[in-house]
């Protein structure tokens, strides 16, 4: 996208008000954004260089681009779901200057030759797109994938998302090679020996529903094993994906207080969805496959515990895990359901109306768990932060602002969304990648 | 809460549906007991004649299906089986396509069994034709509990205040989940009992005033009624009970049941396993009252059917 010719020269942003954690400014600044970097921050009207457009920011919030560490663009093979076009313009209609795509496809990202395929401009991406891929062959948890191979292909971090990595021996050999190479590995922490057929959480309402649930403790024993394992191997990197337990927060403290053996160094992050923030397992109703995902919504004590480790700072970033589905793959009996939702457009509505407004959690906060944390997480350097010499991938929105979503409106392919008809406030109002304006709220 | 909850939710199910005991309202629960009383198969009226009721059956059954099938019929209904095998459900059509086949041959109820819990909740929300649910996998099983409400009710004087036992395998059992409500809703206290594999303390939290115990000597104490459930073995996924230690510790034996009140009743939803969750005694014994159930199924079905089709006089 750097090379994108059509991009303005240069987009001078003026009157807003910038918040940018990493950079520890919370206060009106004007930002002139030249060649696809930031080139000048500066007190308002103390920019000096002219500029070929202008964005009145007045009243609006400017932030670095927000960042996605876990979404499912569906490509390649999956095409009737989404597409990277689509996935990445919904993710531009929600703020997000860059996307971190996971390998579960058909077939499996498992290669850099699919590494290669998902970050070429071919695809038609709006939005940076950064692969993450499978942990091991096929993602069938037997034999390792290739890691430098993958990195070197432009892999950010390797997953087998959708399914752990169960094996002991497999994932101490990811870490181990992870350590090596500084690449995260990232779990999808189910044990699905304890969670065959079962299709929500376990509790009240699984019950009353007669369906099979996924107990706390099938999340958490992975997590626990995992920060165990992390700590036997120096400089390693664990990501715990979309965590939705108190209990394994629990082990994601443990982990990031580290170990007695100050030469064992490692890093344990974790991502926290807007959907696990916000609803609850009761929310299914009479069996509403739009509350369907994996891990499944939780206890009123699990939210809690997730609100709390947002507040404090335990949760690294909010990830969305946009997955879209069919029609036909939502519409049949919940037990037969596809798992997952659509996430991208509704991520900061839900950050803003639920953790800022109803819990006060600082707007600062919130934009770091969209910004600064996930860049940290995958070190994606140059973005995160605006500060100058960084990418110019700006995310511009009015906490304010009243709206309400419309599945039917959205940019996604697919429409499997909870929040359907929801009543929001905070909206994105342009996103900037690359200096180039990929979304303008209309 | 900050966002309205899904608002494009869903058509409402049609009028008549019976999709579950807890979905149900109190008045109308009533009335079906009360319409109930007044079928008789054998000196009918024919308030169904023309009518087209498709009985749906993606599982095995043979009292369900058949009682509803002779429950349609004593009204004259005419009435089409559609099996899961045999039918093209086996060539991979989808629950709602089926649903909007039968609607267009010109289905005027579908009476439906499925083994995944909410299939008849799917059909309603999209079919403009009353959906009765025959038993949805572990989700509830409400024609079940109204005649078990019916059959109760033939031997006692009203349900508020009976003292309930129901023994076995609740977890997987839709019979269970149905008679809690109902019986909870008209103030009859319902007492679980089995090992936590088949009775998880979170059973409690179906209806208010559940009570969960291992003990069967407890449950038994006092209790007016005593329901007895199946071991389901097709459902024992990954369950290791042995059935020994149930027998030993579970299994209704005729000394048991000296345990609860003199008059109390023995009641099952069927099949029976001679020997296992009961004996022999115990099934052909004076206080059984199983197949009493089986007979009160075709009037409350045809209750539920004259309901469900807008002929309840």
């Amino acid at each position: 996208m750097a090379d994108d010719k059509s991009r303005t020269r240069s987009l001078l942003i003026k009157g807003g008000h910038l918040i940018d954690p990493a950079a520890k400014i919370n206060a009106p600044m004007d930002i002139l954004l030249r060649d696809g970097r930031v080139a000048e921050i500066a007190l308002p009207n103390k920019i000096r260089g002219s500029a070929d457009e202008k964005f009145e920011a007045r009243g609006l919030i400017v932030a670095p681009g927000f960042i996605d560490l876990h979404v499912h663009l569906r490509e390649p093979g999956q095409g009737y779901k989404e597409t990277i076009a689509s996935g990445t313009a919904a993710a531009a209609a929600g703020g997000f200057t860059s996307v971190c795509t996971m390998p579960n496809t058909s077939p499996v990202v498992d290669n850099p030759e699919w590494v290669e395929w998902l970050k070429h401009p071919g695809r038609g991406a709006l939005v940076n797109v950064f692969p993450i891929a499978a942990a091991t062959l096929n993602s069938r948890g037997a034999a390792l994938t290739d890691f430098a191979a993958l990195q070197r292909a432009g892999a950010v971090a390797v997953t087998d998302d959708g399914k752990p990595i169960l094996d002991d021996e497999i994932m101490r050999a990811a870490l181990r090679l992870g350590a090596e190479l500084n690449l995260p590995v990232v779990q999808h922490a189910e044990d699905t020996r304890l969670t065959e057929n079962a299709s929500m959480n376990e509790g009240p309402t699984s019950f009353r529903l007669g369906l099979r649930g996924m107990s706390a403790a099938a999340e958490a024993n992975i997590v626990d094993r995992d920060v165990a394992l992390a700590q036997q191997i120096r400089e390693s990197r664990l990501h715990v994906a979309h965590l939705s337990t108190a209990e394994a927060l629990k082990a994601v403290r443990r982990g990031k207080r580290g170990v007695h053996n100050a030469r064992v160094t490692c890093r344990v992050t974790c991502e926290v969805t807007p959907h696990h923030f916000t609803l609850l397992d009761e929310n299914v109703g009479e069996y509403d496959t739009n509350f369907k995902m994996n891990p499944p919504l939780r206890s009123a004590s699990d939210r809690e515990a997730i609100l709390v480790a947002l507040a404090d700072g335990t949760v690294d970033a909010i990830a969305t895990d946009h997955a879209p589905h069919a029609t036909h793959e939502k519409q049949v009996e919940f037990e037969r359901a596809s798992f997952g939702i659509t996430g991208l457009e509704t991520a900061l509505a839900l950050a803003i109306t639920k953790l800022h407004r109803e819990q006060e959690i600082a707007l600062t906060r919130i934009v770091e768990l969209f910004t600064a944390g996930p860049a940290r997480v995958f070190d994606l350097r140059g973005r995160g932060s605006l500060v100058r010499g960084h990418f110019a991938d700006v995310t511009i929105f009015d906490p304010k602002k009243r709206w309400t979503f419309e599945a039917a409106k959205s940019r996604s392919l697919s429409h499997n969304t909870p929040f359907d008809g929801g009543q929001f406030t905070g909206k994105v109002v342009a996103t900037i990648v690359g200096g180039k304006m990929v979304y303008r709220a209309g | 809460m900050m966002h309205r909850l899904p608002s494009y939710v869903m058509n409402q199910p049609a009028r008549g549906s019976l999709l579950s005991i807890e979905l149900l309202e109190d008045k109308e629960i009533l009335s079906l007991l009360k319409l109930a009383r007044r079928m008789n198969p054998l000196k009918a009226r024919p308030l169904l004649r023309n009518r087209r009721v498709v009985l749906l059956f993606y599982e095995a059954s043979t009292r369900t299906r058949s009682s509803f099938e002779i429950a349609a019929k004593s009204l004259s209904a005419i009435t089409t089986l559609v099996q899961s095998s045999g039918s093209s459900i086996e060539k991979g059509e989808s629950l709602l396509d089926t649903g909007y086949t039968l609607r267009a041959i010109g289905a005027d109820a579908i009476v439906i069994r499925h083994p995944a819990a909410g299939a008849p909740h799917l059909m309603a929300k999209h079919l403009d034709i009353p959906v009765i649910n025959a038993g949805d996998g572990m989700h509830e099983h409400p024609s079940q509990a109204l005649l078990d409400a019916f059959t109760i009710l033939k031997h006692k004087k009203s349900l508020k205040g009976l003292q309930v036992a129901i023994i076995g395998d609740i977890y997987h059992s839709r019979v269970t989940r149905s008679n809690c409500h109902l019986l909870t809703r008209f103030g009859a206290k319902v007492t679980l009992c089995g090992p936590p594999e088949f009775v998880p303390d979170i059973a409690a939290t179906l209806a208010p005033g559940l009570r969960v115990t291992r003990h069967l000597e407890e449950a038994l104490r006092g209790a007016d009624v005593i329901m007895l459930l199946r071991l389901q073995k097709e459902r024992l996924a990954g369950q290791r009970i042995r059935l020994q230690d149930y027998i030993a510790r579970y299994q209704m034996t005729a000394a048991r049941v000296k345990l609860a009140k003199r008059d109390a009743i023995v009641m099952h939803p069927g099949p029976i396993i001679r020997g296992l969750e009961l004996t022999e005694e115990v099934a052909d014994g004076p206080q059984s009252k199983i197949i009493d159930e089986v007979h009160n199924g075709v009037p409350t079905r045809m209750a539920i059917l004259a309901w469900a089709l807008g002929r309840a006089k």
